[in-house]
């Protein structure tokens, strides 16, 4: 069956909104004009450099790249040994475990703020770099579960029975047959919950202190008081980051079954 | 499934034990903060009151906000759906490797920071942004867009309409094709396929759909926060305020667990409602 010339035009549309504000923003991040305007015939790179000279911009995006490296790297090791219960045992409260690691996407992020600001202000850990990245371990580890149960549940259990079978032991069995059939599942985890992490606004905005506020909080704070095109810049270079990540992903992963499978 | 013993829980512990420090203690402490007494001149205080419900229940102010924060996710979702389900019927009748190429343009944006969408929005709807250099082009006159509802709600159904797309697409795929083709060989017109075979076996995907929407509307901050200004203020950014600029947390906590409430009743609650009437109706 074969779309008409409507359905082609109104698919067209669709596309065209998607896609504005992202090439506008690339657009005018060449400029070479102190205003907001897209830069016809003349390029320049100078708001890119304003950006590598912005002290702040470049200390938030170093804390965002080490938050999100850790969080993501957190959320597997807590992810992988819980997917592996709940897919390969039957026990009673896996239903119960399952919706509380899944919470993340259904509590707002913002009432994860404002609920993690009340547990640090009594540790008196407000402004620790830490525990801003286990908040972030926190909001990225449904992502990595979900990836890993998918990858567990497309591989065969009997495989790992019979190894067992053969006589290799638990351990054996998980380093050298079970990891290895869902390591895309672990990889395609890490680097969603990593592009997850990096992209965090709501619940950071919340946790962060001056010293540790990360990319996009700092973004949110330059937007509210002055836009100029060094925004554009930035933004220009977060949206060519994640292209990057998600071709990863796709090679990895395939990034059409990562996106459908992201509903939240 | 192996049966139950040792293992499974002692490989879920830790996730458990995270989760429950790091998710359900802070909740349950946000909960009791909200009822906590609350001055001006000195925080918060010892004893317990149910004041700052009585001051959000109380003031019209309060209500206004809602009603608007309400109103605002609404018609975000409602655009997502007149919108979203025709383009996931479209991208689904595409052919090989266009129908992967355009969902990826569809759903790709996901990924890509919230606030760097907000502020293209503020770019492209600004008073000298591209929409109001087109409407003085064809002699309109500009239009002040943003700091309205207009651009809250225009980058909302922006970031929201992937989550439209999704569960539509998804529904759409385990449409049998030889069902509409049955249909139109027996008579059936274009139209009569859409509304009675198409339309109602896609109907599950398109409420789990609205539903996500609406609750990650109502609960949005960034794109209020940027594009709605200080003048308009939802739910999520009176809550903002109270923590971080007014610091009565106790208020401010009190907000956050009504709207904590409204979106698992939503999310959870008539979900499942949804999804177990379709199941009786349909005879699974």
């Amino acid at each position: 069956m074969r779309n008409g010339p409507f359905a082609i035009g109104f698919h067209a549309l669709v596309v065209a909104f998607m896609m504005a504000p992202l090439v506008v923003v690339c657009l005018v991040a060449f400029t070479p004009a102190d205003t907001l305007s897209v830069p016809w015939g003349q390029w320049s790179l100078r708001w890119f450099r304003a950006v590598f000279e912005h002290a702040d911009l470049m200390s938030s995006f170093r804390n965002s790249l080490f938050v999100a490296g850790f969080a993501a790297s957190g959320s597997v090791l807590f992810a992988v040994p819980a997917a592996l219960a709940i897919a390969r045992y039957d026990f009673p409260g896996r239903h119960a475990l399952n919706g509380l690691l899944m919470s993340p996407l259904i509590v707002p992020h913002l009432v994860l703020g404002v609920a993690m600001l009340r547990l640090f202000a009594l540790l008196g850990a407000r402004g620790s770099t830490l525990w801003l990245t286990l908040a972030h371990v926190v909001v990225v580890t449904p992502y990595a579960l979900r990836l890993m149960l998918a990858a567990l549940a497309g591989s065969d259990p009997s495989i790992e029975q019979a190894a067992r079978s053969l006589g290799a032991g638990r351990w054996t069995v998980f380093r050298r047959i079970t990891l290895p059939l869902v390591l895309p599942g672990v990889t395609g985890g890490w680097l969603l919950g990593f592009i997850n992490s990096f992209d965090e606004v709501t619940m950071s905005i919340f946790i962060t202190s001056p010293r540790t506020v990360t990319l996009p909080v700092r973004m949110y704070m330059l937007a509210t008081e002055s836009i100029d095109p060094m925004m554009a810049a930035v933004s220009a270079l977060i949206v060519a980051l994640t292209a990057v990540v998600m071709l990863v992903l796709d090679r990895l992963y395939g990034l059409d079954r990562v996106l459908v499978g992201q509903q939240g | 499934m192996r049966p139950s013993r040792g293992a499974p829980y002692l490989l879920s512990a830790p996730a458990l034990a995270f989760f429950a420090f790091m998710v359900l203690l802070p909740l349950a402490l946000t909960a009791l903060l909200s009822f906590q007494r609350f001055s001006y001149e000195s925080g918060v205080q010892p004893g317990f009151t149910s004041g700052a419900y009585a001051t959000v229940l109380g003031d019209p102010w309060y209500w206004g906000i809602f009603a608007r924060t309400g109103w605002v996710a609404l018609l975000a979702t409602a655009i997502c759906v007149l919108v979203g389900v025709p383009e996931a019927y479209i991208l689904s009748r595409m052919r090989a490797p266009w129908r992967s190429v355009f969902l990826l343009v569809i759903l790709a944006p996901l990924l890509v920071s919230v606030v760097v969408r907000a502020f293209g929005w503020s770019l492209v709807l600004g008073p000298a942004g591209f929409v109001n250099q087109a409407l003085e082009a064809v002699g309109i006159g500009a239009v002040r867009m943003l700091y309205t509802p207009v651009a809250v709600v225009v980058a909302l159904v922006h970031v929201m309409l992937p989550f439209m797309v999704i569960p539509v697409w998804t529904s759409l795929q385990k449409l049998d094709p030889m069902v509409e083709n049955a249909a139109l060989s027996l008579g059936a017109s274009r139209l009569t396929v859409l509304r009675r075979v198409v339309l109602p076996q896609v109907l599950p995907g398109v409420l789990s759909g609205g539903l996500i929407v609406f609750a990650l509307s109502a609960s949005a901050f960034a794109i209020p926060g940027l594009l709605g200004g200080r003048r308009l203020k939802m739910v999520a950014t009176l809550i903002y305020d109270q923590y971080l600029q007014e610091l009565n947390w106790p208020l401010g906590a009190a907000i956050a667990l009504a709207l904590l409430v409204v979106n698992l009743v939503i999310l959870l609650g008539t979900q499942t409602l949804v999804e177990s009437t379709w199941r009786k109706r349909m005879g699974a």
